[in-house]
Order: structure tokens, then sequence, then C-alpha cells
């Protein structure tokens, strides 16, 4: 039994630290700090910066650009980013589209595409579900019928994150009614300028505009836009489910939101004593750190697993159930500790009109943002049935 | 990073785990776990004779192992099989016995032919040292020890029993000393959970003293005495829940097996999601044990285990529904000794103080 990093593997993180101190621009972790929307550009900004670095597709081999990295080394280095405060990169072209290029693209797929998700010309979004199919995703109805060397395709998408930045869309698609639904599916790259495409915005529980719905009418695509064979669309979707899940669990982020917490607890007072000095919150905070010291270490284990080779669905759905729950505790734990003050929508004050610590300002935005966590990436329900589906096989 | 056990581990656990499934089945454990001397004594020569007791001291004190590693691959297999043999008295007085150069008395106590408890715990303290109030008083050449010792593991019929009490006339933050009494008479009986337990009423008992400063070296001993109570409620809890899902797979009602029904299997996966949350943990305090680290991080172990140990044996009747309820079925066995885990050496809520009282506020280790 051995928890310890390797020597090279903690060089590594100290270089990821030196990197992150030295080129992560103050402003955009300023932001990421206090929960605030990045803009467009923050984000291209921060991905250039990477992409110099050859730091920019983590899950990438080296022969199209990623850097090359173990399984251990993609941790090590989003936990370092969570803990630093970077922003969360959009992950559809380099997480998403990107390992579906490399695995089913054709070479002229490959050649034309990866380049512009790593240099910013392209801003990749996702079109899976529709209104009527969430988690039962098979069910989709959105149609592309072949037409000469088009697809015409008709149909809606939604819960399309950071759609309104976005130029292009990989898409699930109906291109056969025959057989079960999974066979009928195909995945096809659309661009939003084509004529026919209308993106609208979905306004969130928060206020936000993170997500839109994207309608599809008569939308004429190259035959040439298919990845992989026609009808192949779900195996490529259940591909990306199992592909690069180690971070999945959050932990970078979870260390950060219950150091941030301690942080308020501290500069707080309430009922003429310091928050952190009121023992049920403490104990509170003290009971998720448990949870998530040992959230840490199921991470290592199936970390380790993967190392091996022997890491599977489960593994992942486990980490996202535990790891989903726990950031959910902690964002809980942050908005109460702001009692009546978590009230106000702050984002129109100025920093001396405010009575809580700035960065504090937008904690109950923050925290019913975070339901989703439960919700997206295959919602924690589904989660169950995979692992149930493991624990009751005959 | 490795996580693997290592192949004397994995020998330790499989010898372990077979002696016990081939030794020690649930009759044989029900009989012997309620009745004084509440435990059988061929199975402990028997387990003596496997070295499961040498294991629990250091080679350069007798023993043959002696780690935290070592302590938690006994333990899970203990908790697996529902061993109710007073193995933890016996893990926490012979660490002392050992650390204060008791070696014959140590060796005898490896070898199975005497049996040692720790009496440190008393009606009105569960886990903080500071507060005990048993006292020790020298007269002359002699030492005596007054107040009440409670939750003793394993005093029934123990040959010796070592207690911890506080110097007498040294005022508020007097020394705590450690003294040896042999057999003495105690308030015996058995636990809801099966093994022995006793109060020991110290009314001028003479004692030998061992140690007149032994409060760093008890407090060892008890981390490492949660540390086994963490491995032995992973063993448990996982095979509870082995048993749980075998029942749901084979149980029928509404012409299907309840297997089948989505309600029940999202339960179960909140079980194992939570078993693997306690093993981990146990794996962290494992390594915390003996760096500064080892006392908050025992305490997440010990907080987070009585929450979800508890919590597991609960759903576990549940699941079972009636059957679940009842003396016969295994199952109730385990979930009693799950849920009574979280009442031995300081449960959830005087863990959850005791990681505050040791640094309040401070975020979680830096990742290793």
């Amino acid at each position: 039994m051995d928890l310890e990093f390797t020597d090279e593997e903690r060089a590594f993180r100290e270089d990821v630290r030196k990197f992150l101190q030295r080129e992560l621009p103050r402003d955009i972790a300023g932001k990421v700090a206090a929960g605030k929307d990045l803009e467009r550009d923050d984000i291209l900004r921060w991905q250039a910066i990477l992409h110099a670095r050859g730091w920019l597709a983590a899950t990438w081999p080296k022969e199209h650009g990623g850097p090359g990295w173990s399984a251990v080394e993609r941790h090590i280095f989003s936990e370092e980013c969570a803990l630093h405060s970077a922003p969360r990169l959009p992950p559809f072209g380099l997480n998403m589209l990107g390992p579906v290029l490399i695995r089913f693209g054709n070479d002229q797929q490959k050649r034309e595409i990866l380049p512009r998700i790593l240099d910013g010309s392209d801003w990749w979004c996702q079109g899976y579900s529709e209104p009527g199919a969430g988690s039962d995703l098979a069910s989709l109805r959105t149609r592309a019928v072949r037409d000469g060397d088009h697809y015409v395709v008709n149909g809606q998408k939604t819960w399309t994150t950071l759609g309104q930045y976005a130029n292009k869309i990989f898409c699930l698609v109906r291109t056969s009614t025959q057989g079960k639904p999974q066979e009928g599916i195909s995945f096809l790259l659309v661009d939003l300028d084509a004529p026919g495409v209308e993106m609208r915005p979905i306004r969130l529980i928060d206020g936000g505009h993170e997500v839109n719905e994207v309608f599809f009418t008569d939308v004429r695509v190259p035959v040439a836009n298919l990845v992989g064979e026609e009808n192949q669309g779900w195996t490529i979707a259940k591909y990306l489910l199992t592909h690069e899940r180690t971070n999945i669990a959050g932990i970078g982020y979870a260390t950060k939101e219950l150091e941030r917490f301690h942080r308020l607890a501290r500069e707080i007072t309430r009922d003429g004593r310091r928050l952190s000095d009121s023992p049920l919150h403490a104990a509170r905070a003290a009971e998720i750190e448990a949870e998530l010291e040992a959230l840490r270490i199921t991470n290592l284990r199936m970390l380790a697993n993967a190392r091996d080779g022997a890491a599977g669905g489960v593994e992942s759905s486990l980490l996202k159930l535990k790891g989903t729950q726990v950031r959910q505790m902690l964002q809980n734990l942050y908005r109460s500790a702001l009692g009546s003050q978590a009230a106000p929508i702050a984002d129109e004050l100025s920093e001396n009109e405010l009575t809580v610590p700035v960065d504090a300002a937008r904690a109950a935005p923050v925290y019913f943002n975070h339901r989703k966590l439960s919700i997206f990436g295959g919602s924690n329900e589904i989660q169950r049935n995979i692992v149930a589906k493991e624990l009751f096989k005959e | 990073m490795d996580f693997n056990l290592s192949e004397d581990h994995q020998l330790l656990s499989d010898s372990l785990r077979r002696f016990l499934a081939e030794n020690y089945d649930i009759e044989t454990r029900n009989r012997t776990a309620y009745a004084a001397p509440f435990h059988a004594p061929e199975t402990w020569s028997a387990l003596a004779e496997l070295g499961v007791i040498g294991a629990f001291v250091p080679e350069g004190q007798g023993g043959y192992g002696g780690t935290a590693d070592d302590v938690a691959v006994i333990f899970e297999e203990l908790g697996r099989g529902l061993c109710s043999e007073p193995m933890l008295g016996t893990l926490l007085g012979l660490r002392l016995l050992a650390a204060l150069g008791q070696t014959d008395l140590a060796a005898r106590v490896i070898d199975g032919e005497t049996r040692v408890a720790l009496a440190v715990s008393e009606p009105q303290v569960a886990c903080d040292l500071s507060c005990l109030q048993a006292t020790a008083r020298c007269e002359g050449d002699v030492w005596r020890l007054s107040g009440r010792k409670s939750a003793v593991y394993g005093a029934p019929g123990a040959d010796l029993v070592l207690v911890v009490a506080r110097l007498a006339d040294a005022g508020e933050n007097a020394a705590l000393g450690l003294f040896l009494i042999h057999a003495p008479e105690s308030i015996a009986a058995p636990m809801i959970d099966g093994g022995g337990i006793a109060d020991i009423v110290l009314d001028g008992l003479q004692a030998e003293c061992l140690s007149t400063d032994c409060a760093e070296l008890v407090e060892d001993a008890l981390d490492l005495g949660r540390i086994a109570l963490c491995a032995e409620a992973v063993g448990a809890m996982s095979h509870l829940i082995e048993i749980t899902i075998d029942y749901l797979r084979q149980r029928k009602q509404f012409g299907r097996t309840l297997a089948s029904f989505q309600a029940l299997q999202h339960r179960v996966v909140d079980m194992v999601v939570e078993r693997e949350q306690c093993r981990s943990i146990t794996i962290a305090a494992v390594a915390a044990y003996g760096t500064p680290a080892q006392a908050r991080t025992v305490s997440m172990a010990k907080n987070l285990i009585g929450r979800m140990g508890s919590w597991i044996a609960e759903e576990a009747i549940q699941l079972h529904g009636g059957i679940g309820m009842t003396w016969e079925y295994p199952g109730s066995h385990y979930a009693k000794r799950l849920v009574m885990i979280d009442h031995q050496l300081g449960d959830r809520n005087d863990h959850v103080l005791r990681m505050i009282r040791l640094k309040p506020g401070a975020p979680p280790a830096e990742a290793a």
C-alpha cells in the first residue's frame, strides 16, 4: 500500500504549479474564484496560453498535438488547474470531438478539424439532448435524410452549453428508424452558420445564460461531415462516455470550495462571534471534509486502476455520484454560511455596497447553478443504473 | 501509488478468511458471543497459532508486524467473518505492554496463553484523555487506584487489565499513569453485538505501575484501535452488502425478484458507494498512522465510518424486510456490529469535535 506519487509525478506537479502561477491571468482567475460568468474571450485567451505550452488538449496523443500525458499526469494537471482557479475548459472540442475524431474520423477530418480546435478557430458545442430525449438519449428524433451529397437535417437539440459562443455543433441524428433505436443514429458535424439553424437562449434557475436550444429546419449538411459510418453514432457516443473520466470527481474544485468556506467563516461575524467559532458550522464542514478526503483516496484508487488498465465504466459512475454529492454539499454549506446576506442578487452592486466579501456575493446563484451537477453528464440516476447493472448481473 | 495488498498481507488475509469460513460459522459465533466468557477459547488459541495476535506488535518488541497495515488487514477479515473474539481489547493492551518493555507478558499474550485488556474510558469519558477522572495514589511503595472504568472490551475473563489513571496530588494537568492489575473483579455483560464488556470499580485496588506518563502511548494505541474498528467495519459492510444482494436476487414478490426493482437497486448502489468511501478513508488513516496527521485523519475515518456503517446497517435491515429483523438471520448480527462500532472508542460526534479541536478550520491535507 503506497499513497505517494512518484518523484517524477511530484516534479510534474511542481512544473504545473509554476506554470499556473506565472501564466494564468489574474483577472480570469479572479472571475473564476468569484463564480462569475466568463466571456468568450477569457476562455480563448486561456486556451491560447495553454496551447502555446502544448498543454491544451490533455487527452490527445502527441502525434495530434496533445502532451501525451498518463492518466496520473492528467489528474495532477486538472487538480492543480482547479486549485489555482483556472477556468474549466469547455470540453466539447477538446475532450469530446477531438478524441472521437482521433478514434473514428477519417484522415481529412483529422487534418482539417483538430488543428482548428487547438488554435481556437472553431468553438464546438454538443447536440445530444432533445426535448424528448434526455436520459433516454437513444429515443432522439432529429432526422438526417440523405439527399445526394448532403443530409437534410430537421429537429431540435437542447441544453446546448455555451452554444452562444460556438460556430460548430456535433450532433447525434437519426438516419434510420429500422431495428433498435440505438442502431439508427449517426454522428454528424454541422456548421452553425448554415441556413436553417437557429439558436435560442434558455435562462437558467440562477438567471444566467449558459445553455441554449438549437432548431434545425431543412439544414443541408455535406455527407463529408459524417463521422464514422452511417448508423454508428451510438457506438461513438458510448465511447465518449467511457473516455477520459479521471477528473470526473472534481476533487480540485471541491478542495477549493472547502478552503473558500473556511476563509469566509473566518471573515464573517454572526450573532457576536466569527462564524468559524460556531461549533455547528465547524462540525458540518468537518464532516464534509471527511467525505472529501475519502473521495480523494477513492479517486486515487481508481486512477491506479486506470493506470494498470483495470478501469471500467462502473468506477467513473461511482466517482461521478459521490463527487457531485460532495460538491453540492459544499455549495450548500457556503450558501448557508451567509445567512440572511445570501439573498440579494448582488450583480449590480459595487464592492462597498456589499455586506459580504466580494468573492462570496454570488454564493446563492452558484449554489443553484450547481444543482446541475447531478443532472448533467448522465444523471446520477443513470449512473446508479450503470452500477446496478454490474452489481446485479447474472 | 499502489493500493494492492503486499504478498504477505494477501497471504495473511486469505488464511484468516479461510480459517474463519471453515471454523467459525454463525452458530458457533452466536453460541459463544453472548454467554460467559463471551468468546470461544479454542478459537482464540487457534487465532494465536495463526499469528494473528503477534501481528499486532513490531518485530523489535517480540511480534511479527505491528504496522497499521497489518492491523487493518486482520480486522477487515475479522469484520467479514463477524468474529467476536476479544481482539480489540487485546490489541490495545498488548500494544502498551510491548511498548513499555513488558516482553515476557507480551510474549504470553502473543502465544494466546494470557489475555489482556485496556481500561481507559469511564462512564462520563468517551475518548478525551484529558477528562479522565480515575486516580492513582502512591502510598509508600504501593499504588492504589480509585474511580470507575467503563466499556473495558474483553475484560471478562482477562488475566491482565491495564488501567489508565491520573496521578493523584499533582493538580489539574497531572500526568496519566498506566497500571497493571491481575484478573480483577468486574461487572461483566455481553454486548448487544456480541463479545464481552465490563466495568471495573477500582475502589482502592492495588496495582503495579508500568508508566507514570503514558498519555501519548495510550492515544497512539487508541488511534490504532480506531483504525482496527474502521477496517472491521469495512469487512462487515462488504459481507452485509453481498448477502443483501444475494437476498434481493432470491426473494420474489409480485411475481418477480426484488433485485429487479429499480428503487431497491439504487439503494444498494448507494451502499456500495459509501462502502468504497469507507475503504478509502480507512486507507487514509492507515497511511497517516505515525505521521503528524495521525490524530485528525483517524478521527475523520472514525466519523465517516460511524455515520456510514450504521446507515448501511439500517438500509440492509430495511432491504431484507422482516427476515432482517430475526436473530436467526446472520445479517441482523452484522447490522448490530456496524451500528455499535460507532459506540466504541469515540463516536461520530466525539471525533468530529476532535477534528475541530486539532486544527480548527483547516483545509484538508494537500494532495500527497
